[in-house]
């Protein structure tokens, strides 16, 4: 395990070379790809696969930096033309094209008011360009999950916490859904949408993912444990 | 760029929860989160934090010319600033509203309401005063920076204590702290700021020390600066919803125990770092 700091040169090589978040091939004109250069864009822990083909750094930034194929929850925070300007914590708004949902055609596009929620796929990021969104498979056209969020409520945690939600082998969503029925999508975004029957659930959800979130508490399962059978639910 | 107002599911949820007298982060409707108060390697050096709300506010002293119309009185300015670090939703550059409504409230809070006593800062009548400047940054934004910079810096203005002089004839010695103990100053009382926020819907009712969605939604605030004699230095609410006069009262006598809780836990805390901390002394 290392840690790097932006600029710094990573011992990245391979000949199926995949770059993760957090780091940058520098583009070195006539020269061979394979022989670039390779530099970390942020600060974190370097993290490489088991044949070394697949590098990636993990920190816990605040702001979200969009990359393509990732599930983020954004705000609506207005129309442009054909789609929608969509909040998803970066440093531009993204855009969400009326055309890039399930069923969608130019007569019968969905109605998204100004602060719904979406939960969408980033299917453009660009240094230079502002992020794009959309809300199906462009393959298969079909929603697979992606879509409005209606009701419930939707919450900041840090986004390393988001990523930790997202892993199948994390304790927490896991206990809270043996204690009462939830749902919830999360976006790597740091953005964390639950829906439940009684109020009180949600606020416990809220409440728990923020003293696991390793930003604040970070409790571990047997305090968790502890601090749920303290709260009213 | 403004920071887009909370989305439709959110304020329907939180609407909601406050109509059952529910709040986000578990506490009562009259319950103030607890502030932690960190004091720094110098005198008047503070950080104060409540939930993740946190604010430093520091102060130093320097010697300066008092002012030709006041010649006995000590000098106090008070800065403040609210950077990008707090939120990404303030700006560098022009004061947003929230600073301006921070530093008039400050300067109300502290220096209007006769906190310390400024004649106590004159060396040498129209020759030599102490300007005391307080600098006040927050550091990161989870709701009602107002209470938490308030509370910052009287503790500063508490904490803090300025170098002992001798004056001989026309000249103004300075001892060093290691040669004679400094001396803290003048306070004549410690005005605490509390907030309130009220909501849209009447029956909803306000809610103490809000929590930045909290704060975003409300319909208007209220700020009562008091001190723990119960004497109202400050009562500041700037439009926003109508309020009944018996309501006003409520709260400020919920205001007044909220004030008596916080005095105790900061002179405890100035007790505590008082005793732990090495001035020296021959």
């Amino acid at each position: 395990m290392s840690i790097v700091l932006p600029g710094e040169y990573v011992p990245a090589q391979h000949v199926n070379l995949k770059l993760g978040p957090g780091l940058l091939q520098l583009s070195s004109g006539t020269q061979q790809a394979k022989s670039a250069p390779v530099i970390s864009t942020r600060s974190g822990i370097l993290n490489h696969s088991a044949n070394k083909s697949k590098w990636w750094v993990e920190g816990n930034s605040r702001r979200y930096v969009p990359a393509s194929q990732e599930s983020v929850i954004g705000v609506v925070t207005g129309r442009s033309g054909e789609g929608w300007r969509v909040d998803i914590g970066s440093a531009h708004p993204a855009s969400l094209d009326g055309l890039a949902f399930e069923g969608a055609t130019k007569r019968n596009k969905p109605s998204l008011k100004v602060g719904s929620l979406v939960y969408a796929r980033v299917s453009l990021a660009h240094k230079d360009m502002e992020p794009e969104l959309e809300c199906f498979d462009a393959q298969t056209h079909k929603a697979e999950g992606f879509g409005e969020l209606k009701d419930g409520f939707v919450f900041q945690c840090s986004l390393q916490m988001s990523r930790l939600l997202l892993d199948p082998k994390h304790f927490l969503l896991p206990l809270l859904g043996s204690r009462f029925p939830l749902e919830a999508a999360v976006g790597v975004n740091g953005k964390v949408w639950v829906s439940t029957k009684e109020t009180k659930h949600t606020i416990a959800i809220v409440r728990c993912i923020e003293v696991v979130d390793p930003d604040g508490g970070g409790m571990d399962e047997v305090d968790v444990k502890k601090f749920l059978s303290k709260l009213d639910i | 760029m403004r920071p887009p107002s909370p989305s439709i599911p959110e304020k329907k949820f939180i609407y909601d929860a406050l109509n059952q007298s529910l709040r986000l982060d578990g506490r009562d409707m009259l319950d103030l989160r607890t502030p932690t108060i960190t004091f720094g390697p110098e005198l008047g050096w503070v950080e104060c934090a409540m939930g993740k709300t946190r604010v430093l506010a520091q102060l130093d002293a320097k010697m300066v010319k008092p002012l030709p119309e006041r010649p006995f009185e000590g000098i106090i300015t008070i800065h403040s600033e609210i950077s990008p670090m707090a939120s990404p939703d303030y700006e560098p550059g022009r004061p947003s509203e929230e600073e301006v409504t921070l530093t008039r409230m400050l300067d109300k809070v502290l220096r209007r309401s006769d906190a310390i006593d400024k004649e106590s800062l004159c060396i040498l009548a129209g020759q030599r005063v102490w300007q005391l400047r307080l600098t006040v940054h927050v550091l990161a934004d989870a709701g009602n920076i107002l209470d938490c910079s308030c509370l910052a810096s009287i503790v500063a203005f508490k904490h803090f204590r300025k170098p002992e002089v001798e004056v001989i004839g026309d000249e103004v010695i300075v001892h060093s702290p290691s040669e004679r103990a400094p001396i803290s100053l003048a306070i004549h009382h410690a005005p605490f700021c509390v907030t309130f926020a009220f909501f849209p819907d009447a029956l909803t009712r306000p809610v103490v020390d809000p929590s930045l969605i909290e704060q975003r939604l409300s319909a208007g605030l209220m700020s009562i600066a008091m001190n723990a004699q119960r004497e109202i230095c400050v009562l500041h609410k700037a439009g926003g919803v109508p309020t009944a006069s018996e309501e006003v009262l409520r709260l400020i006598n919920v205001a007044s125990i909220l004030v008596k809780d916080l005095d105790k836990l900061v002179e405890a805390r100035l007790r505590e770092d008082w005793e732990g901390r090495k001035v020296e002394v021959r």
